[in-house]
């Protein structure tokens, strides 16, 4: 398994649009990915699981994945990321 | 969950049977204070200034005797037993019926950051109340990626990998006049050690559904206010999974499969998913099942019972036809 901590860099949080290209990006991987959120662990192929984690600007996530393409999968979202959902 | 804090408690949205009435009187700065235990203490004892195995992280309930004790350290000038009851990291201090202790307490409280609150109920019923509140909040949960729904009374809770249909069945289960507790991200509690309870997610977010190809739709806007549920308990777990040629499914039903959830053993069904096959159907009628079984009619032990009746009967008739 492997993981990678980061934050919420967009202004807006993980809306709609953020979670979806979230969930797109995980959905092709074969490996299982987690976003955790605190206490909470969301599987990051499921939209409304990351829409009702409600996570704000800055708050502190950590990626995790696990399966044969672990690592691509865990570049992909971490990119996203980085990359603040294309958004402010 | 994360920590849940003082501050937290007296936001709570209670009513009725449930309300606290808490108001805080001092110590605001402590309203930070975590509250990690359901536990209560009454510090009549440490009032005296006996302090072995003091329960210091618990929430300290003062009513009649306790206020009257203290009248009574305020008199006699001596208030280390109070200094000292401050030195722990008590959550809060809480007094019943509308009791107000003396202003050199409520210094002491603001000078310790201890919240000192106050209730109009008397103790014996705030214990109750607060009690039931805390264990709900502070019981053992956990959330899974998981589908969950109310079907003839029983709560089902549908498992399975992202895509194999879990939102598109309990879709068809809603149309079929059964209610959504949550899509996606089911919060479990256990209850009193054998009782799991799920939970919608959150008021504002709960009772949408992402199903592929249409996205996000609110459940109780499109089939109303019956359709939905804010929790229920999980009577029986369903994983969906693509038929695997490979794996031998439960064809007679005689053995029970039990999954395990935050150390409770729910009644567990394998269904296997292929074009043509009616998955809602089949939970429906594994719902009645389930509940013909909570009464006592076991379908499949009772049919077995009666075929070895049956063979013994004709084998006792063989014999004696064989002999005469």
């Amino acid at each position: 398994m492997v993981q990678k901590n980061t934050k919420v860099k967009n202004r807006a949080g993980l809306h709609a649009r953020p979670a979806a290209m979230i969930v797109q990006a995980a959905s092709q991987f074969e490996s299982t990915i987690y976003i955790e959120k605190g206490s909470e662990k969301i599987n990051a192929k499921s939209i409304m699981g990351i829409l009702t984690m409600g996570a704000g600007y800055d708050t502190e996530v950590v990626i995790s994945a696990e399966g044969a393409d672990e690592q691509g999968a865990l570049d992909a979202l971490y990119s996203l990321f980085e990359s603040r959902f294309e958004e402010e | 969950m994360d920590k849940f804090t003082v501050l937290d408690l007296l936001d709570l949205d209670l009513h009725d049977y449930n309300a606290l009435h808490l108001s805080c009187i001092a110590g605001r700065k402590g309203l930070v204070k975590t509250i990690d235990r359901m536990d209560l203490n009454r510090p009549g004892l440490a009032l005296t200034g006996f302090y072995k195995t003091f329960a210091a992280h618990r929430v300290q309930v003062f009513s009649l005797a306790e206020h009257e004790y203290l009248k009574e350290i305020e008199q006699s000038g001596d208030r280390s037993s109070v200094q000292q009851l401050f030195s722990y990291p008590i959550p809060f201090c809480v007094f019943c019926r509308n009791l107000k202790p003396g202003d050199w307490f409520l210094e002491m409280a603001e000078k310790a950051g201890v919240p000192v609150l106050t209730t109009s109920l008397p103790s014996s019923e705030f214990s109750v109340r607060i009690i039931r509140t805390l264990g709900d909040i502070l019981a053992p949960q956990e959330k899974q990626h998981a589908v969950m729904v109310e079907v003839f009374g029983m709560g089902v809770l549908i498992k399975g990998e992202s895509g194999v249909g879990k939102s598109e069945t309990a879709l068809e289960l809603l149309e079929r006049g059964h209610r959504l507790v949550s899509d996606d991200s089911v919060l479990l509690k256990c209850f009193s050690g054998k009782i799991i309870m799920g939970f919608s997610d959150d008021r504002v977010l709960s009772h949408h559904m992402e199903i592929r190809g249409l996205g996000i739709i609110n459940v109780s806007q499109i089939f109303g206010v019956r359709s939905i549920r804010d929790k229920k308990q999980v009577q029986m777990v369903i994983n969906l999974e693509e038929w695997d040629s490979s794996k031998n499914y439960d064809r007679l039903g005689t053995t029970e499969q039990k999954s395990d959830i935050l150390g409770v053993q729910i009644p567990t069904f394998d269904i296997p998913v292929k074009p043509g096959r009616n998955i809602p159907v089949i939970i429906e009628t594994a719902a009645l099942n389930e509940r013909l079984k909570q009464k006592g009619h076991y379908a499949a032990k009772e049919f077995n019972k009666n075929l070895i009746q049956m063979l013994e009967s004709e084998n006792a008739r063989k014999m004696y036809q064989d002999n005469y």
